[in-house]
C-alpha cells in the first residue's frame, strides 16, 4: 500500500471525517520524483469540536505517528468542525428532486 | 549540560521563541519562512534557534514537546503550534494579540523588577 493510501485510511478510521483530502505535495519539494514525503491533509470532523489547533494537530499526528518518524517529512494540517468548513465553504447545493422523468403522469 | 534542559533553559529565558530552520532573515525552509514572517508582522521582538545548526536540538526537542515538525512557537513557556496553526492564528487575528500581550507582561516585568531593586 503507498504511502498516501495509508494515511488516508488511518484518517478515516480514525476520525470518521465529513470531509478528507490527502494531497501529496512532494512535487513541490527537492526530492525525487514519485516521491512520498511532504503531503497536505483537510480534515473535517465534529470530533474537532471544543478542541484547540494544538490538540487537533496532535490528535493527528498520533494516529501517523509511524509514518511520521518514517516516511513522512512534512505533513501539513488543516483541521475544522462541520461548522467551520460550513462557514468557510458553505453547504454543498442540494441537488433537484425527482419529478418523474419518463413515469410522469400526463395531467 | 544536557539537551533537554538546555531547551527547557531557551523556553524559560524566552517568552517568545521560535525553533526553525534557517533565520528569520535567512529561512531554510518553506514553513520555517512563513512562521518566521507572521511572527516578524506581529511587531515585537523575539528569540529563535536554528535547529540546523543545533542536530542535538532537533533530535531532543519533537519527544520533549510532543511536537514531530518544524518550526515550532513557544510563547510563555507552552507550545502554541507549527506553521499551519501559526498562520491560521495570524489570518484569524489571534496570534497578534497573544505575542503583544506577551511581550508588554514581561515588559513590565522587567520594570516592576528594575524599580524593586
Amino acid at each position: 500500500m503507498n504511502i498516501q493510501n495509508n494515511i488516508e485510511k488511518k484518517l478515516l478510521d480514525h476520525f470518521e471525517p465529513a470531509h478528507l483530502e490527502v494531497i501529496n505535495e512532494s512535487f513541490m519539494h527537492n526530492v525525487p520524483d514519485g516521491a512520498e514525503t511532504h503531503f497536505k491533509v483537510v480534515l473535517v470532523t465534529p470530533k474537532f469540536s471544543g478542541e484547540r489547533l494544538i490538540n487537533r494537530h496532535r490528535a493527528v499526528n498520533a494516529v501517523l505517528k509511524d509514518e511520521l518518524a518514517n516516511e513522512i517529512h512534512a505533513l501539513a494540517l488543516h483541521t475544522y468542525t462541520d461548522e467551520e468548513w460550513h462557514s468557510l465553504y458553505g453547504e454543498a447545493p442540494d441537488s433537484p428532486r425527482c419529478l418523474g422523468g419518463m413515469h410522469r403522469q400526463a395531467s | 549540560m544536557e539537551t533537554v534542559d538546555k531547551i527547557k533553559q531557551q523556553i524559560a529565558e524566552n517568552p517568545i521563541l521560535i525553533y526553525m530552520k534557517g533565520s528569520p532573515k535567512l529561512p531554510s525552509c518553506g514553513f520555517s519562512s512563513q512562521a518566521s514572517q507572521a511572527l516578524m508582522a506581529c511587531g515585537e521582538q523575539f528569540a529563535y534557534v536554528d535547529i540546523l545548526q543545533n542536530p542535538d536540538i532537533r533530535a531532543e526537542l519533537p519527544k520533549f514537546a510532543n511536537w514531530p515538525t518544524f518550526p515550532q512557537l513557544w510563547v510563555d513557556g507552552e507550545l502554541v503550534g507549527g506553521c499551519d496553526i501559526i498562520l491560521e492564528m495570524f489570518q484569524q487575528g489571534e496570534l497578534q494579540p497573544l505575542i503583544k500581550e506577551t511581550a508588554q507582561k514581561y515588559a513590565s516585568d522587567e520594570a516592576a523588577a528594575q524599580d524593586s531593586e
